[in-house]
């Protein structure tokens, strides 16, 4: 993909090819000619290929480190712990993808077929795919601008042969940018079932969420609800519980109540989860009697819960 | 032949430490914050700490920022060449996760202002580690010279068993220093405390002196003014 020129004014403006910092960019004629103020031929070529998926969830935050990606996995594994159901996870994060260590997939490599990329699976109804498959050494730094993110966030949602899948659930990086919108523009015409909200109970964490919240406004993206990561510490020896990340301003629970959003749940911060993730291994086998196993099961029910009571609005399920 | 570089308004600043990680929430905010408070607190004489964000020039607190990568890159410069900084013996830079616009935006507007460097902050575990080797690879990529490492979240202590636990996972820091051939400049554990007087607005060097967190703090300013100008000339 070609360098961006430091003053775009972007493919859609009225000055696209005309402003004074088009000069010298190879895709000036092209923008001047309004090709990029029509739609991207993606978005309907992603919208068939998304006609053999049945639900897709996109799991958000604005703050890092609350564990969407944590979280995704699970919802995954979980997910697909009902063989008959069908699930894909994709890792947008372009940057920082931690799929494929958290699913146990280092090292694995993304193979091409006639009907185009092919997912890494887990298990026989649970296929993974991320950036990360395609780096040939877990050094290899992906320094892109926004533009190549959203060409490699295209190439997954319209190139990868997902097959016939219930849930597609899109992992996402921390923010409201690219790649967000990306995921949005290019699912646009194929209804997105909503978004999970991820975050942790400090303020901090909150004061970004509910700008990611306002982000999902915006763009008319359903809010399936919002679920609380490391509510509470369980000391493994006394048992007495901790709130390392102290809810100064209520925590999730009243963010929700003030925006009228559905909380889905908390789940306790159980070191097990970070040692599970780091051996790629789903926690909820690890520790089913975890008391964070209980509430990411109650979380996962009420998710497919959502599901079920708000399909899609076209149902074209071609069979292959 | 190249142009002589305007100073501006970086001439008065004597080191800027850009502070990364390539994962997000492992404490690049709170690390800068507690850096930009410890080094104070270090340093000899009364100094007061400057700050600019683009949270200041927002009009609600929830206002979402929704900006491709060129607008933020615009912002960036702004901010680095229309700030008045005025004289300042450090000026720490926080950044966002990830290695794209934002990063290379920072590295290209501040690289004329030597000296300048990197301190990387990691999580102790394996995933974490995963992300923040990769920018480590952007920082030799971009000649951006890697002060050191800094493990967050290392361990908590309870408060009424005062058993450690080590929440998420252990070792990550010093690996990751290792791997990139840097100096691992210390772990900091786990504090409510920490967390609490960060939301508040509380100056946590001088509220919490006899935090678990506070020598790790102190330890990694003294070592950052210690040797970062060595490392940077």
């Amino acid at each position: 993909m070609e360098e961006v020129p430091q003053g775009c004014p972007g493919t859609g403006s009225a000055q696209a090819g005309r402003g004074a910092s088009c000069q010298g960019c190879p895709n000036q004629r092209l923008c001047a000619s309004g090709a990029g103020a029509a739609p991207d031929p993606a978005i309907e070529e992603i919208k068939e290929k998304m006609k053999t998926v049945k639900h897709k969830i996109l799991v958000l935050s604005g703050k890092g480190g609350v564990g969407k990606s944590t979280f995704s996995a699970h919802l995954a594994h979980g997910l697909a712990e009902d063989e008959n159901t069908q699930v894909a996870l994709l890792d947008i994060d372009i940057c920082g993808p931690s799929i494929p260590k958290i699913m146990g997939l280092e090292g694995e490599q993304v193979h091409q077929s006639g009907s185009g990329w092919s997912p890494v699976f887990v298990e026989d109804n649970l296929g993974v795919m991320s950036v990360g498959f395609l780096l040939s050494s877990p050094d290899d730094a992906v320094i892109w601008r926004g533009p190549k993110k959203n060409g490699m966030i295209k190439q997954f949602l319209r190139d990868v042969d997902w097959g016939e899948v219930d849930y597609l659930i899109v992992d996402t990086p921390p923010g409201t940018s690219d790649e967000h919108l990306s995921a949005v523009q290019y699912l646009s015409a194929a209804h997105i079932d909503g978004a999970v909200i991820i975050t942790t109970p400090q303020e901090v964490s909150l004061q970004d969420v509910r700008k990611e919240i306002n982000f999902c406004h915006k763009v008319k993206l359903p809010i399936i609800g919002v679920v609380e990561n490391m509510s509470v510490f369980i000391c493994p020896k006394c048992k007495k519980e901790t709130q390392i990340f102290p809810p100064t301003t209520g925590g999730a629970e009243v963010m929700c109540q003030d925006l009228k959003i559905p909380l889905l749940g908390k789940v306790p911060l159980d070191p097990h989860i970070g040692k599970s993730c780091d051996k790629g291994q789903s926690f909820l086998m690890d520790a089913p009697d975890s008391p964070a196993t209980f509430a990411y099961r109650s979380i996962i029910q009420r998710i497919q819960e959502f599901c079920g009571h708000h399909p899609p609005k076209e149902e074209h399920f071609l069979s292959s | 032949m190249e142009a002589a570089v305007e100073p501006g308004n970086l001439a008065g600043v004597r080191h800027i430490i850009l502070v990364l990680s390539g994962k997000g929430g492992v404490g690049k905010s709170t690390i800068s914050t507690e850096l930009a408070l410890a080094l104070r607190h270090a340093g000899k004489k009364e100094q007061s700490i400057s700050l600019m964000s683009v949270g200041f020039l927002l009009e609600s607190p929830d206002e979402a920022v929704v900006w491709r990568g060129p607008k933020k890159n615009a912002l960036i410069k702004q901010f680095v060449a229309d700030v008045a900084w005025g004289q300042l013996d450090y000026l720490v830079v926080d950044t966002p996760p990830g290695t794209s616009d934002e990063h290379m935006a920072a590295v290209e507007a501040l690289r004329p202002y030597s000296p300048l460097g990197a301190l990387v902050v990691t999580t102790p575990q394996a995933v974490s580690v995963g992300d923040v080797r990769r920018e480590l690879t952007f920082c030799r990529k971009t000649g951006l010279q890697v002060v050191g490492v800094v493990e967050n979240m290392s361990g908590f202590v309870c408060p009424h068993c005062a058993e450690c636990t080590n929440v998420f996972s252990r070792g990550g820091g010093e690996v990751l220093a290792s791997l990139a051939g840097v100096p691992f400049l210390g772990s900091v554990p786990l504090d409510p405390e920490l967390t609490r007087s960060l939301e508040e607005g509380q100056d946590f060097i001088r509220d919490f002196p006899k935090s678990p967190a506070f020598p790790a703090l102190f330890s990694i300013a003294q070592k950052v003014m210690s040797e970062a100008p060595a490392r940077l000339s």
